[in-house]
Protein backbone atom coordinates (compact mmCIF):
# COMPACT_ATOMS: atom_id res chain seq x y z
CA UNK A 1 0.00 0.00 0.00
CA UNK A 2 1.29 3.18 -0.54
CA UNK A 3 2.23 5.64 2.48
CA UNK A 4 -0.89 7.82 3.27
CA UNK A 5 -0.61 11.47 1.42
CA UNK A 6 -2.00 14.31 3.44
CA UNK A 7 -3.35 17.76 3.07
CA UNK A 8 -4.37 20.55 5.68
CA UNK A 9 -5.28 24.20 4.71
CA UNK A 10 -6.95 27.10 7.42
CA UNK A 11 -8.75 29.61 6.37
CA UNK A 12 -11.13 32.59 7.29
CA UNK A 13 -14.87 31.28 8.41
CA UNK A 14 -16.22 33.07 5.49
CA UNK A 15 -19.36 31.76 3.66
CA UNK A 16 -17.40 32.76 0.40
CA UNK A 17 -15.08 29.78 1.46
CA UNK A 18 -17.51 27.21 1.92
CA UNK A 19 -17.12 26.32 -1.90
CA UNK A 20 -13.29 26.82 -1.80
CA UNK A 21 -12.93 24.67 1.05
CA UNK A 22 -15.52 21.78 -0.96
CA UNK A 23 -13.83 22.26 -4.47
CA UNK A 24 -9.79 21.96 -2.56
CA UNK A 25 -11.14 18.32 -0.51
CA UNK A 26 -12.63 17.11 -3.69
CA UNK A 27 -9.44 17.87 -5.59
CA UNK A 28 -7.54 16.28 -3.50
CA UNK A 29 -9.70 12.76 -2.99
CA UNK A 30 -9.36 12.74 -6.96
CA UNK A 31 -6.67 10.83 -7.83
CA UNK A 32 -8.35 7.64 -5.14
CA UNK A 33 -10.98 8.12 -8.74
CA UNK A 34 -14.44 8.48 -6.63
CA UNK A 35 -17.72 7.97 -8.65
CA UNK A 36 -19.67 11.30 -9.28
CA UNK A 37 -22.17 10.46 -6.10
CA UNK A 38 -18.79 9.50 -4.20
CA UNK A 39 -17.61 13.35 -5.28
CA UNK A 40 -20.79 14.86 -4.35
CA UNK A 41 -20.91 13.05 -0.55
CA UNK A 42 -17.19 14.41 -0.10
CA UNK A 43 -18.57 17.90 -1.13
CA UNK A 44 -21.93 17.80 0.87
CA UNK A 45 -20.06 16.97 3.77
CA UNK A 46 -17.14 19.53 3.52
CA UNK A 47 -19.75 22.17 3.34
CA UNK A 48 -22.05 21.16 5.91
CA UNK A 49 -18.77 20.97 8.35
CA UNK A 50 -17.45 24.71 7.35
CA UNK A 51 -20.91 25.72 7.43
CA UNK A 52 -21.49 24.84 10.65
CA UNK A 53 -18.21 26.67 12.28
CA UNK A 54 -19.12 29.48 10.37
CA UNK A 55 -22.78 29.93 11.84
CA UNK A 56 -22.72 28.32 14.69
CA UNK A 57 -19.02 28.03 16.29
CA UNK A 58 -18.08 31.56 15.00
CA UNK A 59 -21.59 33.16 15.23
CA UNK A 60 -20.79 34.41 11.91
CA UNK A 61 -17.94 36.55 13.61
CA UNK A 62 -14.35 36.14 12.94
CA UNK A 63 -12.39 33.01 12.89
CA UNK A 64 -10.13 30.44 11.36
CA UNK A 65 -11.24 26.95 10.41
CA UNK A 66 -9.01 24.21 10.36
CA UNK A 67 -9.32 21.19 7.67
CA UNK A 68 -6.91 18.37 7.24
CA UNK A 69 -7.12 15.27 5.06
CA UNK A 70 -5.76 12.00 4.89
CA UNK A 71 -5.54 9.13 2.40
CA UNK A 72 -4.81 5.63 2.97
CA UNK A 73 -5.51 3.31 0.38
CA UNK A 74 -9.26 3.41 -0.26
CA UNK A 75 -9.98 5.48 2.81
CA UNK A 76 -10.12 9.35 3.27
CA UNK A 77 -9.98 10.59 7.13
CA UNK A 78 -11.38 14.62 7.51
CA UNK A 79 -10.70 16.81 10.25
CA UNK A 80 -12.53 20.12 10.46
CA UNK A 81 -11.99 21.89 12.95
CA UNK A 82 -13.25 25.63 14.98
CA UNK A 83 -12.17 27.00 18.08
CA UNK A 84 -15.36 28.64 18.17
CA UNK A 85 -17.84 28.37 21.11
CA UNK A 86 -18.74 24.70 21.13
CA UNK A 87 -21.42 22.30 21.21
CA UNK A 88 -23.17 22.17 24.75
CA UNK A 89 -25.32 18.61 23.79
CA UNK A 90 -23.63 16.64 20.71
CA UNK A 91 -26.39 14.08 20.74
CA UNK A 92 -29.17 17.18 20.77
CA UNK A 93 -27.64 18.36 18.03
CA UNK A 94 -27.07 15.21 16.00
CA UNK A 95 -31.08 15.13 16.06
CA UNK A 96 -32.79 15.05 12.73
CA UNK A 97 -34.22 18.48 12.34
CA UNK A 98 -32.74 20.16 15.22
CA UNK A 99 -31.46 23.84 14.47
CA UNK A 100 -30.23 25.78 17.42
CA UNK A 101 -31.29 28.97 15.07
CA UNK A 102 -34.42 28.79 13.99
CA UNK A 103 -34.11 32.61 13.01
CA UNK A 104 -31.98 31.36 10.36
CA UNK A 105 -34.57 29.40 8.48
CA UNK A 106 -32.21 26.56 8.80
CA UNK A 107 -33.56 22.86 7.68
CA UNK A 108 -32.06 21.27 10.62
CA UNK A 109 -30.55 18.39 8.21
CA UNK A 110 -27.00 19.05 8.32
CA UNK A 111 -26.05 16.45 10.87
CA UNK A 112 -27.95 13.86 8.84
CA UNK A 113 -26.57 14.34 6.01
CA UNK A 114 -23.37 13.87 7.04
CA UNK A 115 -23.60 10.98 9.28
CA UNK A 116 -25.57 9.14 6.10
CA UNK A 117 -22.79 10.42 3.53
CA UNK A 118 -20.00 9.18 5.38
CA UNK A 119 -18.79 5.87 7.24
CA UNK A 120 -17.35 7.14 10.76
CA UNK A 121 -18.31 11.00 12.29
CA UNK A 122 -16.83 11.66 15.53
CA UNK A 123 -17.56 14.92 17.25
CA UNK A 124 -15.47 16.61 19.28
CA UNK A 125 -16.17 19.50 21.39
CA UNK A 126 -16.29 21.55 24.11
CA UNK A 127 -17.86 24.76 25.48
CA UNK A 128 -15.22 28.13 24.63
CA UNK A 129 -12.48 25.73 22.93
CA UNK A 130 -14.16 24.61 19.68
CA UNK A 131 -15.72 21.70 17.57
CA UNK A 132 -13.51 19.18 15.87
CA UNK A 133 -15.66 16.95 13.49
CA UNK A 134 -13.40 14.08 12.38
CA UNK A 135 -15.07 11.59 9.03
CA UNK A 136 -13.68 8.62 7.72
CA UNK A 137 -15.10 7.57 4.21
CA UNK A 138 -14.55 4.65 2.05
CA UNK A 139 -14.15 5.55 -1.74
CA UNK A 140 -15.34 2.90 -3.22
CA UNK A 141 -13.28 2.50 -6.63
CA UNK A 142 -13.97 0.70 -9.44
CA UNK A 143 -11.17 -1.63 -8.53
CA UNK A 144 -11.62 -2.21 -4.74
CA UNK A 145 -15.60 -2.03 -5.39
CA UNK A 146 -15.46 -5.82 -6.64
CA UNK A 147 -14.89 -6.50 -2.65
CA UNK A 148 -18.22 -5.33 -2.33
CA UNK A 149 -20.14 -7.04 -4.84
CA UNK A 150 -22.19 -9.75 -4.37
CA UNK B 1 -25.70 31.63 -8.39
CA UNK B 2 -28.27 33.28 -10.46
CA UNK B 3 -32.10 33.73 -10.23
CA UNK B 4 -34.14 34.36 -13.21
CA UNK B 5 -37.75 34.62 -12.03
CA UNK B 6 -39.79 34.83 -15.39
CA UNK B 7 -43.93 34.80 -15.15
CA UNK B 8 -45.84 31.87 -17.20
CA UNK B 9 -49.64 31.50 -18.34
CA UNK B 10 -50.53 35.21 -18.30
CA UNK B 11 -48.63 35.69 -14.92
CA UNK B 12 -50.30 33.40 -13.07
CA UNK B 13 -47.49 31.20 -12.59
CA UNK B 14 -44.02 32.25 -11.39
CA UNK B 15 -41.03 30.71 -12.41
CA UNK B 16 -38.24 30.66 -10.43
CA UNK B 17 -34.76 28.95 -12.09
CA UNK B 18 -31.47 28.48 -10.06
CA UNK B 19 -28.11 27.80 -11.72
CA UNK B 20 -25.31 27.68 -9.90
CA UNK B 21 -24.66 26.48 -6.59
CA UNK B 22 -26.55 26.87 -3.61
CA UNK B 23 -25.11 26.49 -0.46
CA UNK B 24 -25.20 28.83 2.85
CA UNK B 25 -23.32 31.53 1.29
CA UNK B 26 -25.79 31.76 -1.72
CA UNK B 27 -29.09 30.79 0.01
CA UNK B 28 -29.22 34.64 1.54
CA UNK B 29 -29.53 36.26 -1.72
CA UNK B 30 -31.56 33.59 -3.14
CA UNK B 31 -33.71 33.96 -0.15
CA UNK B 32 -34.03 37.48 -0.38
CA UNK B 33 -34.83 37.89 -4.74
CA UNK B 34 -37.74 35.08 -3.92
CA UNK B 35 -39.29 36.83 -1.08
CA UNK B 36 -39.36 40.32 -2.73
CA UNK B 37 -40.72 38.16 -5.82
CA UNK B 38 -43.64 36.71 -3.44
CA UNK B 39 -43.89 40.05 -1.28
CA UNK B 40 -47.48 40.80 -0.97
CA UNK B 41 -49.23 38.38 -3.15
CA UNK B 42 -51.59 35.90 -2.78
CA UNK B 43 -52.17 32.69 -4.16
CA UNK B 44 -49.35 32.06 -6.04
CA UNK B 45 -48.47 29.93 -8.09
CA UNK B 46 -44.13 28.77 -7.94
CA UNK B 47 -42.12 27.07 -9.64
CA UNK B 48 -38.88 26.29 -8.55
CA UNK B 49 -36.45 25.32 -10.98
CA UNK B 50 -33.33 23.21 -9.89
CA UNK B 51 -32.66 21.92 -13.22
CA UNK B 52 -29.16 24.30 -13.42
CA UNK B 53 -28.29 23.71 -10.05
CA UNK B 54 -24.92 22.01 -10.05
CA UNK B 55 -24.54 21.36 -6.00
CA UNK B 56 -26.67 21.70 -3.09
CA UNK B 57 -26.69 20.96 0.73
CA UNK B 58 -28.91 21.88 3.94
CA UNK B 59 -28.87 25.31 3.21
CA UNK B 60 -30.58 24.70 0.05
CA UNK B 61 -32.71 23.06 1.78
CA UNK B 62 -33.56 25.16 4.46
CA UNK B 63 -34.65 27.89 1.74
CA UNK B 64 -36.64 25.52 -0.50
CA UNK B 65 -38.47 24.57 2.76
CA UNK B 66 -38.93 28.42 3.96
CA UNK B 67 -40.33 29.48 0.50
CA UNK B 68 -42.71 26.32 0.34
CA UNK B 69 -44.08 27.57 4.16
CA UNK B 70 -44.61 31.07 3.00
CA UNK B 71 -46.24 30.11 -0.30
CA UNK B 72 -47.97 27.73 1.26
CA UNK B 73 -49.24 30.24 4.62
CA UNK B 74 -50.60 32.67 1.53
CA UNK B 75 -52.96 30.00 0.26
CA UNK B 76 -50.15 29.62 -2.87
CA UNK B 77 -48.86 26.44 -4.08
CA UNK B 78 -45.12 25.63 -4.64
CA UNK B 79 -43.98 22.81 -7.02
CA UNK B 80 -40.30 21.80 -7.63
CA UNK B 81 -38.74 21.03 -11.11
CA UNK B 82 -35.46 19.93 -12.88
CA UNK B 83 -34.01 18.03 -9.87
CA UNK B 84 -30.83 16.35 -10.47
CA UNK B 85 -30.14 12.79 -8.66
CA UNK B 86 -27.62 14.38 -6.08
CA UNK B 87 -30.53 16.75 -4.95
CA UNK B 88 -33.07 13.82 -5.14
CA UNK B 89 -31.63 12.71 -2.54
CA UNK B 90 -31.20 15.34 -0.07
CA UNK B 91 -35.12 15.82 -0.68
CA UNK B 92 -35.93 12.63 0.50
CA UNK B 93 -33.70 12.74 2.86
CA UNK B 94 -35.45 15.58 4.67
CA UNK B 95 -38.62 14.58 3.95
CA UNK B 96 -40.19 17.49 1.96
CA UNK B 97 -40.54 15.08 -1.10
CA UNK B 98 -43.56 13.57 0.42
CA UNK B 99 -44.90 17.05 0.94
CA UNK B 100 -43.61 19.01 -2.26
CA UNK B 101 -44.93 18.02 -5.98
CA UNK B 102 -42.19 17.28 -8.40
CA UNK B 103 -41.76 17.47 -11.85
CA UNK B 104 -38.76 16.27 -14.02
CA UNK B 105 -39.47 19.62 -16.25
CA UNK B 106 -40.60 23.02 -15.89
CA UNK B 107 -42.87 22.52 -19.06
CA UNK B 108 -44.47 19.95 -17.33
CA UNK B 109 -44.93 21.51 -14.24
CA UNK B 110 -46.37 24.58 -15.84
CA UNK B 111 -48.95 22.41 -17.64
CA UNK B 112 -49.70 20.67 -13.93
CA UNK B 113 -50.34 24.51 -12.14
CA UNK B 114 -52.49 24.87 -15.30
CA UNK B 115 -54.74 21.88 -14.80
CA UNK B 116 -55.09 23.28 -11.08
CA UNK B 117 -55.92 26.72 -11.83
CA UNK B 118 -59.01 25.97 -14.13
Amino acid sequence: MNPANEMSISFSALSENEAFARVAVAAFVLPLNPTMEELTEVKTIVSEAVTNSIIHGYKERDGIIYLQCKILGDRMELVIEDHGVGIEDVDVVRQQLYTSRPDLERSGMGFTIMESFVDELEVDSAISRGTRLRFVKYIRTPQSAAHYEV
Amino acid sequence: MRVQVERRHHGSILMASLTGELDHHAAEAVRTTLDRELQGRRNVRLILDLSGVTFMDSSGLGVILGRYKKVQDTGGEMVIAGVSRAIDRLLEMSGLHKIVRMYPNCETAVVALKEVAK
